[in-house]
């Protein structure tokens, strides 16, 4: 099949996107079998043989977990799918269609270049809280505490967060909530992340708010998007922890 | 080794994590919400007594002034009410101006494409909060200052009432901006409940449910009066 | 080529720092006799960390923690990304919580004969025993393992093994033991103890005076080449898969570090050991651009066949079951479709090699579970494979409950990798590696589940308690920016690096990896011969020097430049890509995941030459296409004794 392809195109960072564009590309002989990525790959490839620039995109282990790859297609995080863009095929796009491909878009996600961002802001947020203090080799054996089989899955529900940034692109107002809440809750239902509860939620939507991204609203955009199904609910949990820890005396 | 970690500290007061975190912030505005929510449902009952006709419905403007009473002076309930309402609008306004302002920020480019899956209720929020904003001006001038009122009798709330829906813009905007009252309650409502923690899975529909139903009570109680009038029942 | 198949043998290499006496307390021994770094000196001495997966994500938060200055790198945009996390399986250690006869001797027992008698024993020893800590380790940083309803941890089965000593999240155990490591590593970089740089490639090692003292590196945004010293270097930069073009690794995933590594003195080790796993979805087509694997468990319920005649084209569901061929239950009556990895692999390519594959290219075989369905019901079926099920049918569009999926082996793990000591310290003083960067505790093959288990138990435990005594050895002492060993070092990098974008070719760096890829795939994949390992040992130098010719990378190297990227790992693995074929070529004995046809048993089996091969194969590096200098570690096996493996 062949598509029509509009696609951001961004040569150096600029925070305020003004320096890129909308480029068009015609892309022939796509078979329904290919990635969304390997599309591109199959772009790129002409495009290096016309001795153009291809077109830049994050993208690793191209089976969902690593949470590399994101762009925004049709206006939606990862496109029409609930995966994943590495895992989106493009059976599920019509011969002829106009595609529209955009980063990420967030002022606490710069935009690299073409496709790819900046989303070193998560990792500051989990520096700020999101673990739990264990030196190694000073842990307690395994069975020494047992966890419930609910809570454990429960964490494990929110533990599977890859970190891919869609819930922010997704979002009205850029917000991290679903991100930061999905680590708040793994760790603080669990009892090993007791100890630190107070001090993870705090500091970690401290560094959250200090990196720029807004608030939630409670729109639910974030987890319509997620590809990984971590629940709305998360946000109202970590409210819960938050009031809890702000209003505790210290 | 005792190798400590040193970590950022967090916002050390309680002002500090609530008023200066978005999370402390939407805290403050799902409260204040709440208070307004309450005095609503209380002002929207009250007002169905319109109903009744005028002499139960001055006296029930009458009471309001004598609650508390004796404990309070004359008038001292409704001017608590009415101090603690302008904070509650005020911190609600305030909150949400802040909050917006930072949003917008967090998203300096916006997509050339973008399909929103969100309600339409909870993609109003803004605009309709500014004109309830708005409304409340309008609505204190027409019926408790009576600047802008017709009729503007003091001590005479049915007939200023009557009077006042006699226009037909008057209708129409009051009940463009009691419509959007009730978007701003649905999606509001079970905002609030995600806000201050106190949703989850299982009472999520419930939240939904109470939501919905709060809106529509507010919005068709207080419709029905510009209604009773345009159609005379009130007269 | 015949220049480069003239390889000379050096001398013998042998491991001297693990000590003797009984197995079981060589560890602590080891750990006794090792020199110690006072806590207040440790600030001052430099580590470099290349590479954040199980292993480097655990080494740099664990020496930062002792009090070590880390600095780490790694090409993801995050820590967090490393391929680590696409492990899905599980995790062995040695708790014998099920009280089924487990203990560390028979987890070390499993893993020696696993690995077909070609692992060290200490070393594996070593790995049983702290199999048991990993777990303590990662249940305390709330790693969500899967629970029984008392609250304790569920365990399963895995492998070919007869306990149960597997623990498991679900099917993503690898993401949540790196999400643990990565948010102790996140703690220390907040602390200040890590300076990390993500984005940022190693591209060189830095010799100076016999010693590892650091790296050139690459910023992939700025494309700033740039050079970290230290007092010593850790490379956690994973396995050479990729050279395979498709395997089961990361996109990205490369081997240049360990090459770079090797290029300056580090010993290559069994580089032909590389594992083919037999339940990978197969390619669709030429867009192909990696393969995903599907758990194994699979095998368990599914019944795997092709038709019986060639060239038959009919859907499945018209093939009536007297024309299909269940080869594995038929070759192998006893053990059926559950025949180990290596085996059921080289069945499939065999059967598709006659003709009988299925599905685009004829590169695949069916794992039918309409049996399974009729036998167990659907919603059985679906409870314990829903989510595999539902994986394949995303990337197929074949509804697996309706028709039999079609499978195919891929590369997805590379038990060789850069010789080390019982310290994990290569042969350069100072170059650390870890992970499956090393040629490991897996012998010729890896048994499933205990990837995990070796970076974790290197990376948290090993290396931080060795790296000691070589750190407290050598006293620090500065290595000035304008060292004639780090002009070099830089000088290297960027000349390569210009060529590469000078270069005014045609073809496309990914046309070359494709083709590389394919040869070795052909020859030097599941089955090996001494004709096709020579045909390749002579195509690889003419893609070589066509890679030269014809290379053409668009952009500059002042900017994210994804081409060059690919282009510059190309180079090492047309290096590399030899190498194993040479190794490959040398061991004319078949064992583990290295099948020589020539050394077959009778009956299609592996045979394994021990007197011949009993040794680890280490390659010292000479120059580019001309003969490596193999030196030869010899084991010895005190307490497994060598047997042959037998499944029909």
């Amino acid at each position: 099949m062949n598509l029509t392809l509009r696609i951001w195109r961004q040569r150096t960072a600029d925070a305020s996107g003004g320096s890129g564009s909308m480029v068009t590309y015609e892309v022939t002989g796509i078979s329904p079998d290919m990635s969304f990525l390997e599309m591109l790959d199959h772009l790129n490839e002409e495009l290096i043989l016309r001795g153009e620039e291809p077109v830049a995109f994050d993208h690793d282990c191209r089976e969902g977990i690593c949470g590399a790859c994101g762009m925004v297609i049709n206006g939606q995080a990862h496109g029409p799918e609930r995966t994943t863009t590495c895992q989106l095929h493009m059976r599920h796009f019509d011969d002829g269609d106009v595609v529209d491909v955009e980063p990420w878009r967030a002022g606490a996600f710069p935009v690299v270049k073409d496709l790819v961002v900046d989303r070193s802001a998560f990792d500051r947020i989990i520096g700020a809280g999101g673990y739990v203090s264990v030196p190694t080799g000073s842990a307690p054996d395994a069975h020494a505490t047992p966890v419930p089989k609910p809570v454990a899955d429960l964490a494990f529900e929110h533990a599977e967060c890859i970190g891919c940034g869609a819930c922010v692109a997704a979002c009205p107002n850029g917000s991290a909530m679903l991100f930061t809440s999905a680590k708040v809750v793994h760790l603080n239902v669990l009892p090993q992340g007791a100890p630190e509860r107070e001090s993870r939620v705090l500091g970690m939507v401290g560094a959250m708010d200090a990196e720029g991204f807004g608030g939630c609203t409670n729109t639910g955009e974030c987890a319509v998007a997620c590809p990984k199904g971590i629940p709305l609910s998360a946000i109202g949990r970590m409210n819960r922890e938050y009031l809890r820890a702000a209003t505790r005396p210290r | 080794m005792a190798l400590a970690t040193t970590r950022r500290a967090p916002a050390s007061s309680f002002i500090g994590s609530v008023w200066r975190s978005t999370v402390g912030k939407k805290a403050v505005m799902a409260v204040t919400g709440l208070i307004m929510l309450a005095y609503l449902v209380a002002h929207m009952l009250g007002n169905l007594k319109v109903f009744f006709g005028a002499g139960e419905f001055n006296h029930y403007g009458q009471w309001i002034r004598t609650i508390g009473e004796p404990f309070l002076h004359h008038e001292w309930f409704l001017w608590i009410a009415r101090v603690g309402l302008t904070v509650s609008v005020g911190l609600h306004g305030v909150a949400a101006y802040q909050l917006s302002r930072r949003d917008l920020a967090a998203r300096p480019a916006k997509y050339v494409r973008k399909r929103a899956r969100a309600s339409y209720a909870t993609r109003t929020m803004r605009w309709g909060g500014v004109i309830l904003g708005l409304f409340i001006v309008w609505h204190i001038l027409d019926l408790t200052t009576l600047t802008v009122n017709p009729n503007a009798q003091e001590g005479h709330p049915y007939e200023n009432l009557v009077a006042s829906f006699g226009r037909w813009y008057v209708d129409v905007f009051y009940i463009a901006a009691m419509l959007a009252l009730g978007l701003h309650i649905r999606h509001g409502f079970w905002s609030a409940a995600q806000t201050l923690g106190a949703n989850s899975p299982r009472r999520d529909r419930a939240f939904k449910i109470v939501a919905n139903a709060l809106a529509a009570l507010l919005t068709c109680g207080f419709i029905a009066i510009p209604i009773g009038v345009m159609t005379g029942v009130v007269s | 080529m015949s220049e480069y198949l003239q390889y000379g043998t050096g001398g013998p290499v042998s491991d001297t720092k693990a000590p003797g006496g009984p197995i079981a307390e060589r560890w602590d021994r080891r750990r006794f006799e090792a020199k110690l770094v006072n806590p207040a000196n440790r600030r001052k001495h430099t580590v470099i960390v290349v590479g954040t997966g199980l292993a480097g994500g655990a080494a740099g938060a664990t020496l930062a923690e002792q009090g070590y200055h880390v600095v780490q790198f790694c090409y993801q945009d995050s820590p967090r990304r490393a391929h680590s996390i696409a492990a899905q399986g599980g995790i062995n250690a040695a708790k014998n919580y099920r009280n089924d006869g487990d203990s560390v001797h028979r987890l070390f027992y499993d893993t020696v004969k696993g690995g077909d008698f070609r692992a060290r024993e200490s070393n594996v020893h070593r790995l049983a025993q702290i199999s048991v800590e990993i777990i303590d380790q990662c249940v305390a940083q709330g790693v969500p393992f899967a629970r029984e309803y008392g609250g304790l941890l569920d365990t399963r089965s895995f492998g070919g093994v007869q306990v149960s000593r597997t623990f498991y999240a679900r099917g993503q155990t690898g993401q949540q033991l790196l999400l643990g490591a990565y948010q102790a590593l996140s703690r220390q970089i907040d602390a200040g103890a890590v300076e990390m740089h993500a984005r940022t490639e190693m591209l060189d090692l830095i010799v100076v005076d016999g010693r590892a003292r650091g790296i050139v590196a690459r910023d992939l945004i700025t494309g700033r080449i740039d050079t970290y010293v230290a007092d010593a270097v850790v490379l956690a930069s994973g396995g050479y898969g990729n050279v395979f073009y498709l395997s089961t690794n990361a996109k990205n995933s490369n081997a240049t570090a360990i090459w770079r590594a090797h290029r300056r003195g580090a010993y290559f080790a069994n580089p032909c050991f590389t594992q083919i796993h037999p339940t990978c979805i197969p390619r669709s087509g030429d867009h192909q651009s990696k393969l995903t694997l599907m758990s194994e468990s699979l095998r368990n319920d599914g019944r795997i066949w092709v038709p019986r005649a060639q060239g038959d084209t009919r859907p499945p569901a018209e093939i009536p079951e007297d024309e299909r061929d269940y080869y594995l239950e038929r070759i192998y009556p006893s053990f059926g479709n559950l025949v180990p990895r290596d085996i059921a692999s080289r069945a499939a390519k065999n059967v598709c090699d006659e003709g009988r594959g299925v599905g685009p290219g004829g590169q695949g075989v069916y794992l039918d579970f309409a049996d399974a369905i009729r036998r167990m019901g659907r919603k059985a079926v679906e409870a314990k494979y829903g989510n595999l099920f539902e994986m394949y049918e995303r990337i197929t569009a074949e509804d697996p409950y309706e028709v039999p999926m079609r499978i195919y082996p891929a590369i997805h793990y590379t038990m060789g990798g850069l010789w080390v000591d019982y310290d994990l310290q290569t042969t350069v003083p100072g170059l650390f590696a870890i992970g499956e960067a090393n040629f490991s505790d897996h012998g010729a093959n890896r048994l499933g589940a205990s990837a995990l288990m070796q970076g974790l138990a290197d990376g948290y435990f090993v290396l931080p308690s060795t790296i000691n005594d070589y750190l407290a050895r050598h006293p620090h002492d500065d290595v000035p920016g304008d060292h004639p060993a780090v002009t070099e070092a830089v000088n290297g990098v960027s000349d390569r690096l210009r060529r590469l974008l000078e270069n005014d070719g045609d073809r496309t760096p990914d046309s070359f990896h494709r083709e590389l890829g394919e040869l070795l795939w052909d020859e030097c994949g599941m089955a090996r011969t001494e004709s096709g390992l020579r045909k390749a040992l002579g195509r690889i130098p003419e893609i070589r020097e066509e890679f030269w010719r014809r290379i053409t990378v668009p952009g500059s190297g002042q900017e994210l430049n994804q081409s060059l990227e690919k282009a510059n790992r190309i180079v090492d693995y047309l290096e590399l890509a030899e190498l194993m074929c040479l190794d490959a070529l040398h061991r004319a004995e078949s064992c583990g995941g290295h099948f020589r046809e020539e050394s077959q048993t009778p009956d299609g089996e592996a045979a394994r030459r021990d007197e011949e091969f009993g040794y680890v194969a280490a390659w010292e590096f000479t120059g580019t296409g001309t003969a490596p200098v193999l030196h030869k570690e010899d084991l010895h096996f005190e307490y497994v004794h060598p047997t042959q493996r037998s499944y029909a």
